[in-house]
C-alpha cells in the first residue's frame, strides 16, 4: 500500500493556509490580537512621539510628524513588496488564496502611500519652506502611488475575477522588477537637478529618545496593516466562496 | 521546427497588415507632431526659451505618441480572434511576438527618426545635440515599445484600455524618460551623454530579452 508522502511542517502549513475556510478561521483568530497589540503600540508611540520626546534642536515640534510618516512609508514599500509576491505565488501555485491577499493589500498599501506623501508635505512646508519639492524619495513614492492606482485601476476594469486576478498579478510582477529601477533612476535624476535653493537639514544620529517612539510607532503600525490585510482578506474569501456551503454555516 | 523562418513569416503578414492600415500607423506620428507643436503656443515661440525646453517637449511627445500607438495594440487581433490562434499555435508565441514587436518598431521609429529632426528644429534644439537625440531615441525605443506592450497584453480585454494602459506604464517609462532626456540634454550643451546613453542600451537590452516572454504570458493570463 502507497504511504502518503509526510509533509514537512512549512509545507504543511503552505498548503493549509491555501485554503479559504482554514484561512478565514485562522485570520479571525489572529486579527483581533493584532488589532489590540496595534492599538497598544500606536497608543504607546503616539505618547512618546508627542509627550514624551524632546522637540528636535533644528527642527521643534515639526520632528513629532516623522512618527507617523517614516512608518507610513515603510509600509507603503512593504505593501507593494508584499502585494506582488502574494501575486507572484498566485501565479505559479494558482493558489487563490493568494490572489485575494494581493487584492487586499492595494488599497491599505495606497492608503499608507497617500499618508506618506500627505504627511511628508504637511512636513515640508514648515521645514523646506514648499508643500512640494522634487525630492527623490517624494518622486519615487508619489510613482509608487501610480503603480497602485494602476493595479487597482486593473483590476476594476475587468467583470471576471479570474481574469481580473491573473493580469493584475502578472503587473505586479513586472512592477516590482521595475521599482528598483525607478527609484535608481529618480534618484540619479535629483542628484543632476538638486535645487540649490532648499536648505537641507543635516541628518545627525537620531537619539534614543525620539528612536524608541519611533520603533514602536513603525511596529504598531506594521500591527495595523497586518490587521487590515487579514480583515480585508477574510472580506474577499467572503466575497469568493459566497456560494459555498462553509460560508453559509458560518 | 525551425525558429527563424517562423519569425521570418510572422514577421511578414505583420508588415502586409501594417501596410494595409497605413491610416491608423500613420496616427502616432501626427499626433506626435502635434503634441510638439502645442508646447510653443502654451509656453513661448521665444527661440531662448524654447531652447530650454526642447528636450523635455521632444522626448514627452514621444512617450505620448508610443501610449497613443499602443493603447490599441492587440485590440484587433483579440476581437478577430488572431491572438488565440497564434496562442494555441505549435510556435512559441514569445517568438510571434518578438516578430510583431520588430515590425511595429520599424513602422513606429523610422519615421519618428525622421520626424525627430525636423521637430527639434523647429523647437531651436542645438543641431550640436540632434546626433545624441537620435541615438537615445533608437535606444529608448524599444524599451518604451517594449513595456507598452506589456500593458498592451494586460489591457487587451480590459473595459477601457487606452487611459488605463498610461496609468500602468507611465510609472514604469521613468526611467527612460530620465536617461534619454539627461543624454539629449548633455549632447545639447556640448559634453559627453556616454553614462546615460549606457543606461539607456542597458534597458533595452533587458527589455528587449525579457520583454516577449512577459508580453507572451501577459497576453496567455489576459486570454484564459
Amino acid at each position: 500500500m502507497a504511504k502518503a508522502k509526510k509533509l514537512n511542517w512549512f509545507m504543511r502549513w503552505f498548503y493549509q493556509m491555501a485554503s479559504f475556510p482554514h484561512f478565514y478561521r485562522w485570520a479571525g483568530r489572529y486579527a483581533p490580537w493584532l488589532g489590540a497589540v496595534a492599538l497598544l503600540l500606536i497608543g504607546w508611540g503616539t505618547w512618546g512621539g508627542l509627550v514624551s520626546s524632546p522637540p528636535d534642536y533644528q527642527m521643534g515640534d515639526g520632528v513629532r510628524i516623522m512618527f507617523v510618516h517614516v512608518p507610513s512609508a515603510w509600509l507603503s514599500m512593504m505593501a507593494y513588496t508584499l502585494m506582488a509576491v502574494a501575486a507572484g505565488i498566485g501565479l505559479i501555485w494558482r493558489i487563490k488564496l493568494a490572489y485575494a491577499v494581493a487584492a487586499s493589500c492595494a488599497p491599505i498599501g495606497a492608503a499608507f502611500t497617500f499618508l506618506t506623501l500627505a504627511s511628508g508635505s504637511l512636513w515640508g512646508k514648515p521645514m523646506w519652506g514648499t508643500w512640494w519639492e522634487w525630492d527623490a524619495r517624494m518622486t519615487s513614492e508619489l510613482l509608487l502611488l501610480f503603480l497602485f492606482l494602476g493595479y487597482m485601476g486593473l483590476r476594476n476594469s475587468f467583470t471576471e475575477r479570474d481574469q481580473a486576478d491573473r493580469v493584475s498579478g502578472m503587473l505586479a510582477v513586472v512592477g516590482v522588477v521595475n521599482v528598483p529601477i525607478i527609484h535608481f533612476s529618480v534618484e540619479w535624476w535629483n542628484t543632476l537637478h538638486q535645487p540649490a535653493s532648499v536648505t537641507r537639514l543635516d541628518q545627525p544620529a537620531i537619539d534614543p529618545s525620539m528612536l524608541v517612539p519611533l520603533l514602536v510607532m513603525t511596529l504598531g503600525f506594521t500591527c495595523f496593516f497586518a490587521w487590515a490585510l487579514l480583515t480585508r482578506t477574510q472580506g474577499e474569501i467572503l466575497l469568493r466562496a459566497r456560494q459555498a456551503r462553509w460560508v453559509d454555516e458560518l | 521546427m525551425k525558429l527563424w523562418p517562423t519569425m521570418v513569416r510572422q514577421a511578414g503578414v505583420e508588415w502586409r497588415i501594417s501596410l494595409r492600415r497605413f491610416g491608423e500607423v500613420m496616427n502616432p506620428l501626427v499626433f506626435f507632431l502635434a503634441t510638439v507643436s502645442l508646447f510653443p503656443l502654451g509656453l513661448s515661440p521665444e527661440p531662448d526659451r524654447m531652447a530650454g525646453y526642447a528636450t523635455g517637449v521632444l522626448w514627452v511627445a514621444t512617450l505620448l505618441a508610443f501610449l497613443f500607438a499602443q493603447a490599441r495594440q492587440f485590440r484587433a487581433e483579440a476581437y478577430n480572434g488572431v491572438l488565440e490562434q497564434l496562442a494555441l499555435s505549435p510556435h512559441p508565441l514569445a517568438l510571434l511576438v518578438v516578430a510583431k514587436l520588430v515590425v511595429q518598431w520599424v513602422i513606429l521609429t523610422l519615421p519618428l527618426l525622421i520626424l525627430a529632426p525636423v521637430a527639434a528644429y523647429a523647437l531651436n534644439f542645438p543641431v550640436q545635440g540632434l546626433s545624441t537625440l537620435l541615438a537615445a531615441l533608437t535606444l529608448a525605443t524599444p524599451t518604451m515599445l517594449a513595456l507598452g506592450s506589456v500593458g498592451a497584453a494586460l489591457t487587451v480585454h480590459a473595459h477601457q484600455g487606452g487611459a488605463l494602459l498610461t496609468v500602468l506604464v507611465m510609472p514604469m517609462l521613468v526611467p527612460v524618460l530620465v536617461f534619454g532626456a539627461r543624454a539629449t540634454d548633455l549632447a545639447s550643451a556640448g559634453s559627453a551623454p556616454g553614462g546615460a546613453l549606457l543606461w539607456l542600451a542597458m534597458l533595452a537590452v533587458l527589455s528587449v530579452s525579457l520583454g516577449p516572454f512577459v508580453i507572451a504570458a501577459a497576453l496567455r493570463q489576459s486570454l484564459a
